[in-house]
């Protein structure tokens, strides 16, 4: 990218659970934009709500389809889309196209969107080639790969690469880090016992790794995580990646006390 | 769609709740899935693959083969059943489970049989082929270890390879003890080899008495009309050579066209299923014993079974008829791991059995399967065929909302936030009370540890509390 083209339009998808659970990884994500420079206009359009993935995943495809096209609607003028979850980001990527025929106007439309969407770090690491994000935290960390940027968007070395530019901060890596921590979403309200017995596993070997903090890239695996650490006694402090990313350690961690 | 299923076999599918706690209670089997799964079944399948660089180019080829058979299926099953006929072997269509039943019964009456012999055989499990052999003055001896356990148990498999897979050595050990009262009471059934010993001592006299063996089939090949299987303890091949009569019951996906194709599904199958290069036993049956055999049965039949697969061909849920039924699927999904097998209600369980169970036992039924998941992905990334299991699963899910399954509180509470999503100004609005109601009563609480509402999830584990503000409140009112 030369200085004169104009700036790459970015359009930041907060996600609702980061909407209305947690914010500071919404201000973390734009603060990690901001480091880039006037290269990007970064904008967080409110138009955004939910991107559907709870209907589309109840099988409620007129409830989904609806949602997709809010969001279609609402980052049609944006160059880049940019997610900090990898579930919501690979929801469009992978699915919002498969929600239209082939003939249906807004099949153009989710194919574009999808093309133009990212899941944050690999956004930074791999399309903005980030190598400096300036923060620093004296400790341990071990990372948790969530299934959907996982599997759906190949999301594994680049929040790695990320984390390797945090000052101080060692990664342990967990064991079996591929398996899922049995969030799934509505599936842990509709299964609690058994979603409850998948992430006392997970939190297990989280715990085992003795790490001062547990991060990863969905909020929504992160606060099922988080209280269950919080619910089997565990100190361990839990953190988004972007949050991490962009120094924002010393507040609370997901399901921390604010005296503690 | 379902079939008279005998009594006994009503599937219960409809219990899965139930039945995950009652497998979450059970100490014992958390701790054998624990141990069995991941150093076991998954990390014997890495090393497999890791020392077969071509492994998923295998299994790109055999996704391919796949869906060129599932393409032309009615030209390979008449090629198999020409070539088959030809080798002196009958070939007999089963239409549903009642069918497949009648038929085989049939063939017992005729040979005049009073026991068969029977080789492991999901498809034996799909149409209930023990009970129904039973009532009506056949009895069924199971070869396979781990079926032979479950049946004197009067259990469903748990595993579709490893059927006794929810039991310790020590529960077998009991088993054998209240069923094999011939012998000693007192005697050390401590070590697996002794198990085996016992049962294969317990077998060996079974397979000599036996009139008619019944054994699956694993791959059906067409060019050659051959139906082949594989075992690992060797008791298919007892099965199908010392009986007068072997009956070869499988279903009508199994078919490829050629030997070499059979050897790429093989390739697979062992490593993806138990880590093993090969299964040690891989028996090739062509038609009954010719002049100059020296073994060998005098009748073979092989008993083609449809039971709803040609309706799956035309539906969304296609792909799942490439299924070489590896189990790998189940042991890497999450659910089952802490659910084991048997909450899943009927003979399949695991992704592949909440795929297939719905279509076999019906949505009525079986519709808390397909939801039973969390979408991880991790069955379809391991499936050596590519299954998308995930998205066949959704598939369900979209029939299940269409039918009106699934709780009323969820499709109200769906209704109601894809209603209000799609009116941002007043989303935003309402999240913004919602939040900062529940920030209130979190107060300095980083997490709730009981909340109304919140469906079971403070029941395992505490719920973060908001961090108060919504982001989209904050950012309007000029935050950074
Ligand atoms: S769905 Fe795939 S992984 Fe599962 S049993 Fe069938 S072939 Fe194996």
């Amino acid at each position: 990218m030369t200085e004169k083209t104009s700036p790459l339009r970015v359009g930041l998808f907060v996600t609702c659970l980061v909407d209305l659970m947690r914010p500071s990884v919404g201000f973390g994500a734009l603060h990690l934009l901001a480091r880039i420079g006037p290269s990007l206009d970064v904008l967080v359009p409110d138009q955004q709500t939910c991107c559907g993935q709870p209907a589309y995943n109840s099988g409620d495809l007129v409830s989904a389809r609806t949602l997709a096209q809010n969001v279609i609607e609402t980052f049609e003028g944006f160059d880049r889309v940019v997610v900090p979850s990898g579930s919501c980001a690979g929801m469009i990527v992978k699915h919002y196209p498969n929600l239209f025929a082939i003939e249906d106007p807004w099949r153009a439309r989710a194919d574009s969107l999808a093309q133009r969407t990212w899941e944050l770090t690999s956004f930074l690491a791999e399309h903005l080639d980030l190598n400096d994000t300036g923060a620093a935290f004296a400790g341990t960390a071990t990372y948790h790969d969530s299934c959907a940027g996982l599997r759906e968007l190949g999301v594994k070395h680049q929040p790695r690469r990320l984390l390797a530019t945090v000052e101080g901060l060692t990664l342990n890596e967990l064991a079996d880090s591929e398996s899922c921590c049995g969030f799934g979403g509505l599936f842990s309200l509709k299964y609690p016992d058994v979603s409850g017995a998948i992430v006392d596993q997970k939190a297990q070997a989280v715990e085992n790794t003795n790490s001062d903090l547990l991060v990863g890239g969905d909020l929504g695996c992160l606060m099922n995580v988080a209280g269950k650490l919080k619910r089997r006694g565990s100190k361990m402090r839990v953190f988004h990646i972007a949050e991490v990313l962009a120094n924002l350690t010393d507040a609370c961690g997901i399901g921390e006390d604010q005296d503690a | 769609m379902s079939n008279p299923i005998p009594p006994g076999h009503e599937p219960q599918c409809h219990d899965f709740q139930a039945g995950a706690k009652k497998a979450l209670d059970n100490k014992v089997l958390q701790a054998l899935l624990e141990r069995t799964l991941k150093s076991g079944f998954q990390q014997r399948r890495l090393n497999a693959k890791a020392r077969l660089p071509e492994y998923d180019q295998l299994r790109d080829q055999a996704r391919d083969l796949k869906n060129h058979v599932l393409d032309n299926l009615d030209v390979y099953l008449e090629r198999f059943e020409a070539q088959l006929t030809k080798a002196g072997g009958h070939v007999h269509w089963a239409k549903d489970a009642a069918h497949a039943r009648e038929i085989i019964l049939k063939i017992c009456q005729d040979a005049g049989a009073k026991t068969v012999s029977k080789g492991k055989s999901m498809i034996g499990e799909e149409i209930a082929l023990n009970d129904f052999l039973d009532a009506n003055g056949v009895v069924p001896i199971e070869t396979d270890l781990g079926e032979y356990i479950i049946q004197l148990r009067h259990e469903l498999p748990s595993h579709i390879i490893a059927p006794a897979f929810h039991l310790s050595k020590e529960q077998v050990g009991e088993t054998f003890k209240e069923h094999h009262t011939h012998l000693d009471q007192d005697r050390d059934l401590s070590e697996p080899s002794v198990l085996l010993g016992e049962a294969r001592a317990e077998l060996r006299d079974k397979f000599l008495r036996a009139d008619v063996g019944i054994t699956g089939a694993n791959i059906l090949i067409a060019e050659t009309g051959t139906a082949m299987i594989v075992t690992n303890e060797g008791n298919g091949d007892l099965t199908q050579s010392l009986p007068p009569v072997h009956i070869a019951l499988t279903s009508i996906e199994k078919v490829v066209p050629t030997l070499e194709d059979a050897t790429l599904i093989l390739r697979l199958l062992a490593r993806t299923a138990t880590g093993q290069e090969q299964t040690v036993y891989n028996t090739f049956f062509t038609g009954p014993k010719r002049q100059g055999d020296l073994d060998g049965p005098e009748a073979f039949h092989v008993v083609l079974l449809d039971n709803g697969r040609t309706d799956l061909l035309g539906s969304e849920f296609r792909d799942v008829l490439r299924c070489i039924r590896c189990g790998a699927c189940i042991n890497h999904c999450p659910v089952y791991a802490v659910t084991s097998g048997h909450a899943y209600g009927w003979v399949y369980p695991g992704p592949i059995g909440a795929v297939l169970s719905p279509h076999f036992v019906g949505l009525d039924e079986a519709h808390l399967l397909p939801s039973a998941s969390t979408l991880c992905g991790r069955c379809e990334e391991v499936c050596p065929v590519h299954i998308p299991l995930p998205d066949l699963l959704r598939h369900w899910r979209t029939r299940g909302f269409a039918a009106k399954k699934g709780g009323k509180m969820q499709r109200l509470g769906l209704a109601l936030w894809a209603q209000l999503a799609r009116r941002p100004g007043l989303y935003h609005a309402v999240m913004a009370l919602g939040v900062n109601g529940l920030k209130l009563m979190g107060g300095k609480r980083g997490a709730f540890k009981s909340l109304l509402g919140a469906g079971g999830w403070t029941k395992t584990r505490d719920l973060p509390t908001p961090q108060g503000g919504t982001f989209q409140a904050r950012y309007r009112k000029g935050e950074r």
